[in-house]
């Protein structure tokens, strides 16, 4: 439609609404709601993952950061009753400059790639990089060590989180 | 053999380092024992290697332990040069070195500083022997600095007393006047020659004329003049005499300033291939001889007596250094270093007795209270003055003969000088030990002759300034003039008298008959006309003003040398330290400071600022990127 | 040739999260609400990197986007148990408040 294939309308309308959700993320009042619309705009990522043959990643998207970092948030706004609906502003000074600073920053990465002249094309259903079983080929084989470390990591960050947690020093 | 000369030289070495660690625990009588067993140690030997020398073909020995300073063309050995000129030197140094230790055993038994004394005393020999062994310039000017160094040491022995500081740091800079001298020598040879060993540079043939070699001789003559105190740089050993007496006769009598000497002799190759160098050297040693002898008439503290004679007879060493007289020279050296030190030491005993007191103005008549003193100091006293047949007549009289070949004029000026010095001689004798005291009745009371410790030394020396004279009888009497011959193989350019017969009598005629004329003069000046010195300087009359206060010539360096380095360290320090570099320095850290106080306010603690700063900077970064 | 689409497309995606990200980040005063917005921007950058992997049928990229999710989530525990012991000291997360680094 529209000299358009299907794809090209998904990804056109997935786009739009991630970007349209981030922007929800950063403008709304509440922090709960705040949560609501990254967890829909994780969702539409996912989406995009899809369109390029990256099954696995948009699976291990929606498991780890929509259903445990962003519930992970959740919780901690709720015990901590941090859900005011109303919250000091910066000031409107802040708010401009802040604005600014991002529309330059936006400005000058495009700049960047403006002069870039590459026809490459990304297609769907022929690659098979993103398959579960050649992910998991490459991670045991080339990226072995780092997989391992990241073992370790975990465990510190675990580690620290627990004591961190806690209410009497010891 | 080379353990031998190891030996010679390393015993007094041992000597110091022991009493120097561990005097203080040991006896008094021990510390004198070990030091002065080292050097008698060292005596003993150094007959054996003059002995063994004898049968040394070429009668040259280098015995080399160590190649020390490898660089470049630079390649100076670590050893001994053992021929007939350091031979002599050993033997006269460890010898007379040997007595003046016994001697100081009982001069210097009372003195908190015992053990150090002899440490430093010990250490003095060990680095004159290096002087007169080594085989190399490099080692001689080692031994060069060491004895610098203890002359330092034992000048300033007593050093709770800021004036003998201050005459001990004049006379080691000014020695280290001289030494800059002797460093550029040795620049200038290396530069031409390559080398700077002996074996390299007194090989027949190596050094021959250009104008280098007078350059080098004049430097080597200025290193000369600083050591043996010579004209421009002899205003310190007056002052040296702030030091113990025996260090005095030591070093400021029978080796550290003969070691000017023993520089120009060896290096005679370079003196003799330049005329200019010889004359200059000569007159130095003239007009030395002379102005000393003048000031030493009117001095009259003993010691300084001595000094000043100590200067005039190093100006007639040098005197005769500059007519090509070498041999003789040396053997004035010698019989110098006998009667010279028996001076000294007999001058310590006079000291001795009197409790302290070196003013002669306070003695007189000393001669029945220490009879031994005495008789020894008249034997040296006429030794001095030149009267036969005593040493110092011969060595004297060799030198003038060959300066009257050379030049007629040095000539006169040597007989003065040789007639001032009987001069002032017997009239410290007489003032000292004829007449009646002098001094309060407390210290007549006090006087004392020495004892035996220090009145045989005395004895020996006596006898060794009666016969000194055999050495180098010379050829006129009938005799063969021993030394000159033995020293023949160390000189190159070899100079005959070639006076006749009649001439030498008739100069030794002169000679004599003008030292006793001086006597005489002395004796009807101070024993029968009963003169004194004056007590007060007001009573001068103006010529005299003039030789009493050393021809200013101290209040002239003061002027001309001392004034302006003090004010131009005045002016660097005021101008330059304060001003310029301090503010630079704080100048440079107060700005920081301020820069710092300003760029502080930027960290405002709030988090969405820093990353604002953050992302502003990367922008600019990729702005600049491209 | 219709079907594909673009690799600058995504590439530009990709910086327009980033910057939302980032402007988030700078005009928010709630600490929660800041570190979503890094969670935002870490994403972001997960888009590109599968993005090229796939243009490239290179699984590195892939790999590496597995590894940026597991660091962002041990970064997330930390983080919100630092928050937690913050509001137990000053009993609000306001950044404002939190200034003590000021000279």
């Amino acid at each position: 439609m529209f000299g358009l294939s299907v794809h090209q309308w998904l990804f056109g309308i997935l786009s739009f609404l991630s970007v349209l959700f981030s922007l929800m993320v950063v403008f709304s009042r509440s922090p709960v709601n705040s949560v609501l619309y990254l967890i829909m705009s994780f969702f539409s990522i996912s989406g995009i993952y899809l369109l390029l043959d990256a099954q696995f990643l948009a699976v291990v998207n929606i498991v780890v950061y929509a259903g445990a970092i962003m519930v992970l948030f959740l919780f901690v706004i709720m015990l901590m009753n941090l859900n005011q609906d109303t919250e000091p502003q910066r000031t409107v000074l802040t708010k401009v400059l802040a604005g600014s600073i991002g529309g330059m920053f936006l400005l000058v990465l495009t700049g960047l790639l403006k002069n870039t002249e590459s026809t490459d094309k990304t297609f769907y259903g022929t690659s098979t990089v993103g398959w579960i079983q050649s992910l998991g080929k490459v991670l045991f084989t080339e990226f072995l060590f780092p997989f391992e470390i990241i073992t370790v990591l975990l465990l510190a960050a675990m580690a620290g989180a627990v004591m961190m947690g806690k209410k009497n020093i010891q | 053999m080379e353990i031998v000369l190891l030996s010679i030289v390393l015993l007094p070495l041992l000597g110091s380092i022991l009493n120097g660690i561990y005097g203080k625990n040991l006896s008094q009588s021990l510390v004198g024992y070990i030091a002065s067993g080292s050097v008698g140690l060292s005596f003993v030997l150094s007959i054996v290697a003059f002995v063994h020398l004898q049968s040394v073909p070429g009668r040259i020995l280098n015995a080399e332990y160590y190649r020390w300073i490898v660089s470049g063309m630079l390649d100076v050995p670590m050893g001994f040069w053992l021929d007939c000129l350091s031979s002599l030197y050993i033997l006269v140094i460890t010898g007379v070195g040997f007595l003046i230790h016994i001697y100081s055993i009982g001069y210097m038994h009372n003195d908190d500083g015992y053990s150090r004394y002899f440490s430093y005393l010990n250490l003095f020999v060990f680095f004159m022997l290096i002087l007169v062994l080594g085989n190399s310039y490099v080692s001689m000017f080692v031994g060069w600095e060491g004895v610098g160094l203890c002359s330092y040491l034992l000048i300033g022995f007593w050093f709770k007393n800021q004036e003998y500081n201050n005459a001990a740091k004049k006379a080691f800079i000014m020695n280290r006047i001289g030494d800059l001298g002797f460093l550029l020598a040795m620049v200038f040879m290396f530069k031409n020659y390559g080398s700077l060993n002996y074996t390299d540079l007194l090989k027949p043939g190596v050094v021959t004329y250009s104008s280098t070699v007078t350059l080098i001789a004049l430097l080597l003559f200025l290193g000369a003049t600083g050591k043996s105190a010579q004209i421009p740089l002899y205003t310190w050993l007056p002052d040296a005499m702030a030091g113990p007496t025996p260090v005095s006769a030591l070093i400021h009598a029978a080796t550290m300033v003969t070691a000017g000497i023993y520089m120009v002799v060896r290096s005679n190759i370079f003196f003799s291939l330049s005329e200019t160098s010889m004359a200059i050297v000569g007159t130095i040693g003239g007009i030395t001889a002379l102005w000393a002898a003048i000031i030493a008439t009117l001095q009259f503290d003993i010691k300084k007596i001595l000094a000043y004679s100590t200067v005039s007879q190093l100006g007639l060493m040098f005197l005769g250094l500059g007519a090509g007289a070498y041999s003789s020279s040396v053997f004035h050296v010698i019989t110098h270093a006998f009667f010279k030190a028996l001076l000294f030491l007999g001058a310590g005993s006079v000291i001795h007795a009197m409790g302290g007191e070196q003013d002669i103005r306070k003695m007189g008549g000393l001669n029945k209270k220490i009879p031994m003193t005495y008789y020894t100091m008249l034997i040296a006293t006429i030794a001095i003055s030149g009267i036969p047949p005593f040493s110092g007549f011969f060595s004297k009289d060799e030198i003038l003969a060959h300066v009257y070949e050379h030049n007629k004029l040095l000539w006169l000026i040597g007989v003065v000088a040789s007639m001032l010095t009987a001069f002032y001689m017997f009239r410290m004798l007489f003032l000292t030990f004829w007449g009646y005291f002098r001094g309060g009745s407390e210290t007549y009371k006090h006087l004392h002759e020495s004892p035996s410790v220090m009145t045989v030394p005395l004895i020996i020396l006596a006898v060794l300034s009666a016969i000194g004279g055999l050495l180098g009888l010379p050829e006129l009497l009938g005799a063969q003039n021993w030394i000159s011959s033995y020293l023949d193989k160390v000189i190159v350019m070899k100079s005959y008298l070639g006076l006749s017969h009649n001439t030498e009598w008739i100069l030794m005629g002169i000679a004599v008959a003008g030292a006793l004329a001086s006597i005489y003069f002395a004796y009807q000046l101070f024993v029968v006309n009963g003169m004194l010195p004056v007590n007060d300087e007001k009573e001068l009359k103006w010529w005299q003003k003039i030789i009493y206060h050393k021809f200013y010539v101290d209040e002239l360096y003061e002027a001309i040398v001392r004034q302006p380095i003090d004010f131009t360290g005045k002016v660097c320090y005021r101008f330059f330290d304060k001003i310029v570099l301090d503010g630079l320095v704080d100048g440079t850290g107060n700005t920081i400071l301020f820069l710092g106080h300003w760029m502080r306010k930027i960290h405002i603690g709030n988090i969405a600022y820093y990353i604002m700063a953050m992302t502003l900077g990367i922008i600019i970064l990729f702005i600049l990127m491209r | 040739m219709i079907n594909g689409i673009p690799i600058d497309y995504f590439i530009l995606l990709s910086t327009v999260l980033f910057t939302i990200g980032a402007i988030g980040v700078m005009a928010r005063r709630n600490s929660i609400v800041i570190f979503m917005c890094i969670e935002l921007m870490l994403n972001a950058i997960n888009i590109l990197l599968v993005a090229f992997s796939t243009l490239h049928q290179n699984a590195s990229g892939q790999v590496f986007v597995f590894f940026v999710m597991t660091v962002a989530a041990a970064e997330v525990s930390v983080g919100l148990a630092i928050l937690t012991m913050i509001y137990r000291n000053i009993k609000s997360i306001d950044t404002n408040l939190l200034s003590n680094l000021k000279d």
